[in-house]
């Protein structure tokens, strides 16, 4: 808890202390927004880690980690609306139709947001079996989240690479599980049949 | 010590905006108040003279550490604070800019000569740049039409192509071919070059350029987006056809051959409606983008019957 909390209070500090540079407005929108994707892939990296070590205690942490990134993501959306723009609606209205990197990174607010509300027991228990199909929806924030960072820069391109990289290595270990899954199912049925 | 007093009082005039709209008011009574102890007068109104050629009164120069410490130089680095350091391996002295093509005096122009001609001006511009930022410079230099009429570009310079110093080594980034191809090119129509607002900048604040600013010699085009003001330039040549710019050469439908700032046509990831003013408060609206940044009255009649849309 307290650690994820860190980046925060080391933004604080960053602020107090006037470290931010010319544009801090920016520094802080890109800080969070740097957070909210760390935070995003180490959810996605629970399951992955699990599979291969067996490490069961790491799942307690995952709503944790879940909610630090709908928290800094929050704190991002916050920091365009209130901090950048002084909440003008008109104009910010404006900005987002015509911002194509906007909209990408709405897309994966709009999933983030209700992830982090229906994180519960109690939602769970009342969602059921849609609970877990509205959770899935991670990786389609995973990716429009990615996307959202890449449209945003004019040239260098490293730092969104390796988000995309992480989160496509996270995401295709789950491709390759379910794949084997269905070819062991394939094997079995096709042993049953002979 | 001129230029510091001034300098002071504009650095405080920034932090409120009620004291910068009576920025006159105060310049009077600095006036006066430096009337009394010695006769300065004349050189300070001709400062000020020099500093309103499109009567600027209401611009505040933006800090200048932040301008110091907040540059796209990406043969040096990608981030906007790590050219600061870099750049300073640069060689500005002695420097010379070749002149080539379409005019009747080429040749390798000397920079000492080129000042010694074209007397120190100061221009106070706005700088608008594509990602949405933008900030006040207090540039020093002259206009690029004062060069060219010098040169005597002939009948068949219909464009001015520039080019950017190039030593891979000592610029990181100059010897990958990750974003542009180096060295870095930028170009003008002859009229929008022949503009009186185009400026070669060799100053700021009263001072030398710094390196990573462009120095000792940089294109400063107040209409167009900043990636435009090509810096440290070594190479000027007047072409009859259009140059391809190195940003339109990476991505041609990302960035035009014009690049004037309109807030009506977007890039096609982001918006141009609105920018972030540098050392403009938290919780302080964006300032909506102006048509040629705020300069329509003096170039929109380079664009008259063009679609600025289709050139953008």
């Amino acid at each position: 808890m307290l650690l994820g909390l860190a980046p925060l209070f080391w933004l604080f500090m960053n602020i107090g202390f006037d470290r931010l540079g010319a544009n801090p407005i920016q520094a802080i929108h890109f800080y969070l927004g740097d957070w909210s994707l760390r935070f995003l892939c180490l959810s996605l990296a629970i399951n992955p880690l699990l599979k291969i070590t067996d490490w069961k205690w790491i799942v307690s942490y995952r709503r944790m980690i879940g909610l630090f990134t709908c928290f800094y993501a929050t704190l991002h959306v916050l920091n365009y609306l209130a901090v950048d723009h002084a909440l003008m609606w008109q104009t910010i209205g404006r900005d987002i139709i015509e911002s194509p990197y906007i909209i990408m990174g709405m897309i994966a607010y709009l999933i983030i947001l209700p992830m982090g509300i229906t994180s519960t027991k109690a939602w769970q228990k009342r969602l059921g079996h849609k609970w877990k199909t509205l959770h899935r929806f991670i990786y389609l924030a995973a990716v429009t989240a990615v996307i959202h960072y890449f449209w945003h820069l004019k040239g260098n391109l490293a730092e969104p690479l390796l988000y995309a990289l992480i989160i496509a290595m996270l995401l295709g270990f789950r491709v390759l599980l379910w794949w084997r899954t269905k070819q062991i199912r394939l094997v079995v049925s096709a042993g049953n049949n002979s | 010590m001129l230029i510091k007093t001034k300098q002071e009082i504009l650095a405080s005039e920034i932090t409120a905006p009620e004291v910068f709209k009576n920025r006159r008011t105060l310049i009077k009574a600095g006036i006066a108040t430096l009337t009394l102890g010695a006769g300065l007068i004349p050189e300070l109104s001709e400062a000020i003279d020099q500093s309103t050629p499109v009567k600027e009164a209401k611009l505040t120069p933006t800090p200048l550490k932040y301008i110091r410490n907040y540059t796209n130089y990406y043969e040096f680095s990608y981030n906007k604070e790590g050219s600061t350091d870099l750049a300073q391996k640069l060689t500005t002295d002695p420097w010379s800019v070749e002149i080539s093509g379409a005019a009747e005096k080429p040749g390798l122009y000397h920079l000492e000569d080129l000042l010694r001609q074209n007397p120190s001006q100061e221009r106070v511009y706005r700088f608008r740049c594509v990602e949405a930022w933008a900030m006040v410079i207090p540039w020093l230099g002259f206009p690029l039409a004062d060069l060219l009429k010098r040169v005597q570009p002939t009948s068949k310079a219909r464009f001015v192509e520039f080019t950017s110093v190039l030593k891979p080594e000592i610029m990181p980034n100059a010897n990958s071919k990750s974003m542009l191809a180096w060295p870095y090119k930028e170009a003008l129509r002859i009229d929008e070059a022949m503009h009186p607002l185009t400026f070669l900048a060799t100053g700021m604040y009263g001072e030398t350029l710094a390196k990573q600013n462009g120095a000792p010699l940089r294109l400063v085009v107040p209409w167009k987006y900043g990636f435009k003001n090509i810096k440290a330039i070594v190479k000027i040549h007047l072409s009859e056809n259009q140059p391809i710019s190195s940003w339109t050469q990476a991505a041609p439908e990302e960035y035009g051959f014009y690049a004037n700032v309109n807030p009506d046509v977007s890039h096609p990831r982001w918006s141009q409606r609105s920018e972030r003013v540098l050392a403009s408060g938290f919780f302080t609206p964006r300032k909506h983008t102006e048509l040629f940044n705020g300069y329509a009255e003096q170039v929109a009649a380079l664009y008259a019957n063009m679609d600025l849309k289709r050139y953008f």
